[in-house]
């Protein structure tokens, strides 16, 4: 165990470094690079944007620059707003609340649903809600996560008037069942997509449980058929599914990001769009970032739960 | 010597049995009929229509669909959609097509060399690739959209730059596993080049997986240019595309829903031809099945 968890964190450190380097090319590829708040402003002379970028240690070697820049990232000091004059790190973290709500929100009901259909689909091989379902995910993953939205919208809110079209709360109310309300739609419509994706892999997964010599032993052994499905196929079949949700991180990410735009959510999707339309590029670099290391945290997490719970992968 | 070449049978390819499973697949020949009528209309249409996608008339703003010659109504300016409708496939086609062609090309690239040279410069390319995958799509891609000026062809290169690694990871496992078998050990021991083992012999092989990834990224490339084009830091008006033609729609929503239903059914059916057409050469192709 301890052997399989160094490798895994060493596994992850290097690839924190590869995407640090990502994120560094990426930050000079933006015309004027870190100084491109600067650009536009007619106050600035070439003179002045020189000087500021010999404080700012701009002319020195880009290597030296990225392991300044890596460092400072280390050690929490991740710039400065330029939007409201407040650290990058600060910035995010009063939009991660809405963000993770709606994420794991989304991800309660993606599980739920997906998890079912693909347990409903495998039991049932090439019956009709089989191949409904199996066409249904193939539709669901090509729909435009916004279209979605504005459908729902259209529908939910501005004809039935059901659910509100927009934002975390009521102004002026801010009660546990206002947050629900308005956490409905846009959950439903981040699932959507991962519903269909769950769905498939858990269909996947369970049918390789159904074949295995485990389940013909139980069966033979006079288990009941539904004790089979839920005590050793379902149970096997889920384990693959913890790595799914650590991979499907950046995916529900970019739902989040689209969703939070036509719902107005306060998350960091919506940090992120308004930062970009504002030039606010240390906001921007900080999200591109910490969504990259929360990935890469995912992953790992879900990796040591699997194998937690799974003695054949910390035995190997 | 025994008198085995290695004759190809003498059936057409339009007698293989991969055309025929291809075409008893019911959902990829919907996909296939779909994506050549839409692809149609776009190429023909404009020709056809009574109005051109970019005059503006203020006085036929918001025209509802099938009420007049503006057959799926107007636009806040006045706009005929259908003609907008047309001209945006184009584009969003074309920025699809090509940007599956690009990241199949960098992916393969990347895929080949590694799969097949093993050691450090596998290491360092697919750890390249992992990195690449750890961002969020749409958080890489809004970040260089709005870094670099987005013209057609620019958004063309940033959504092959977030789509190749998918691909670089199917091609690498295949050619690892190709590169074991006999005919490549018989390339070498005649002494043929590297290059012509990994290009000439072994990739042929892997051409299964490859069409299959192909047609999947050509749906994942639309989907991703209709994000960034609603978003707005994808391709700029006046020109036309799915996405920015629903950029702006939400805020008529009440008043002239069609603006937003009209092109988001257009990219639904774009999207998912191509994945039904994918799924179904998935089958015909006998191409394992570990992707979604």
């Amino acid at each position: 165990m301890p052997a399989f968890l160094l490798k895994r964190f060493a596994q992850s450190i290097v690839l924190l470094v590869i995407v640090s380097i990502i994120g560094f090319v990426v930050l000079n590829l933006i015309p004027g690079g870190p100084l491109a708040q600067f650009a536009l402003d007619p106050g600035m002379t070439e003179a002045d944007k020189a000087r500021l970028a010999e404080q700012l240690g701009l002319n020195r070697p880009l290597l030296v620059q990225y392991f300044d820049w890596a460092w400072r990232l280390l050690q929490g000091d991740w710039g400065i707003s330029f939007r409201d004059g407040n650290p990058v790190l600060t910035v995010i973290s009063r939009h991660l609340f809405a963000t993770f709500l709606l994420m794991g929100s989304s991800t309660v009901i993606a599980i739920a649903i997906g998890t079912w259909i693909g347990i409903r689909g495998a039991t049932h091989r090439y019956s009709t809600f089989d191949y409904a379902a199996t066409v249904g995910a193939m539709v669901a993953l090509s729909i435009p996560t916004f279209w979605f939205g504005l459908i729902g919208i259209y529908v939910f809110s501005l004809k039935l008037g059901w659910l509100p079209a927009g934002n975390m709360y009521s102004i002026g109310d801010g009660s546990v069942l206002d947050y629900l309300h308005h956490l409905i739609m846009p959950s439903v419509v981040l699932a959507l997509v991962h519903i269909a994706v769950w769905s498939r892999y858990m269909r996947t997964a369970t049918l390789d449980a159904i074949s295995q010599e485990f389940v013909k032993t139980a069966r033979a052994k006079g288990v009941t058929e539904r004790r089979v499905l839920m005590k050793h196929v379902v149970g096997n079949a889920l384990l693959p599914m913890i790595t799914l949700a650590g991979v499907q991180l950046p995916s529900i990410l970019t739902g989040a990001l689209v969703t939070e735009t036509v719902f107005t959510w306060p998350g960091m999707g919506r940090l992120f769009l308004d930062s970009l339309g504002y030039s606010d590029y240390p906001v921007v670099m900080g999200l591109l970032m910490f969504s990259a290391i929360l990935t890469i945290a995912g992953n790992l997490v879900a990796d040591i739960v699997v194998a937690l719970v799974d003695p054949r992968i910390r035995l190997a | 010597m025994t008198t085995l070449t290695a004759t190809h049978s003498p059936s057409r390819w339009w007698q293989s049995r991969v055309l025929r499973r291809f075409l008893s697949h019911r959902l990829a020949l919907l996909g296939l009929l779909m994506i050549t009528l839409l692809t149609l209309a776009c190429v023909v249409g404009p020709y056809l229509l009574p109005y051109d996608s970019l005059y503006i008339d203020l006085r036929a703003r918001f025209a509802p669909p099938f009420a007049s010659d503006h057959y799926l109504g107007t636009d806040p300016l006045g706009r005929d959609i259908a003609a907008r409708l047309f001209m945006a496939g184009r584009i969003s086609l074309l920025v699809g097509f090509f940007a599956m062609v690009l990241s199949i090309f960098v992916g393969t690239l990347v895929g080949v060399i590694a799969g097949y040279r093993g050691g450090w410069i596998s290491a360092v390319l697919m750890r390249t690739v992992d990195g690449f995958l750890s961002y969020p799509t749409i958080f890489l891609l809004l970040a260089l959209a709005a870094a670099l000026k987005p013209s057609p062809v620019m958004i063309t290169i940033i959504i092959a730059v977030t789509s190749w690694m998918e691909v670089a990871r199917i091609v690498e496992a295949e050619v690892r596993s190709l590169k074991e078998r006999e005919f490549v050990l018989a390339g070498r021991m005649l002494g043929l080049g590297r290059s012509h083992i990994m290009f000439r012999e072994i990739l042929p092989n892997a051409m299964g997986p490859i069409i299959v990834a192909a047609t999947l990224t050509v749906a994942r490339a639309i989907l991703l240019e209709a994000y960034i084009s609603f978003l707005g830091f994808g391709i700029q008006p006046p020109l036309p595309s799915w996405g920015n033609m629903l950029n702006g729609a939400q805020q008529y929503l009440a008043s002239a829903p069609w603006l937003a239903i009209i092109p988001g059914i257009a990219i639904t059916i774009a999207v998912s031809s191509f994945n039904f057409i994918g799924d179904g050469l998935r089958d015909a192709l006998d191409v394992r099945n570990d992707t979604v």
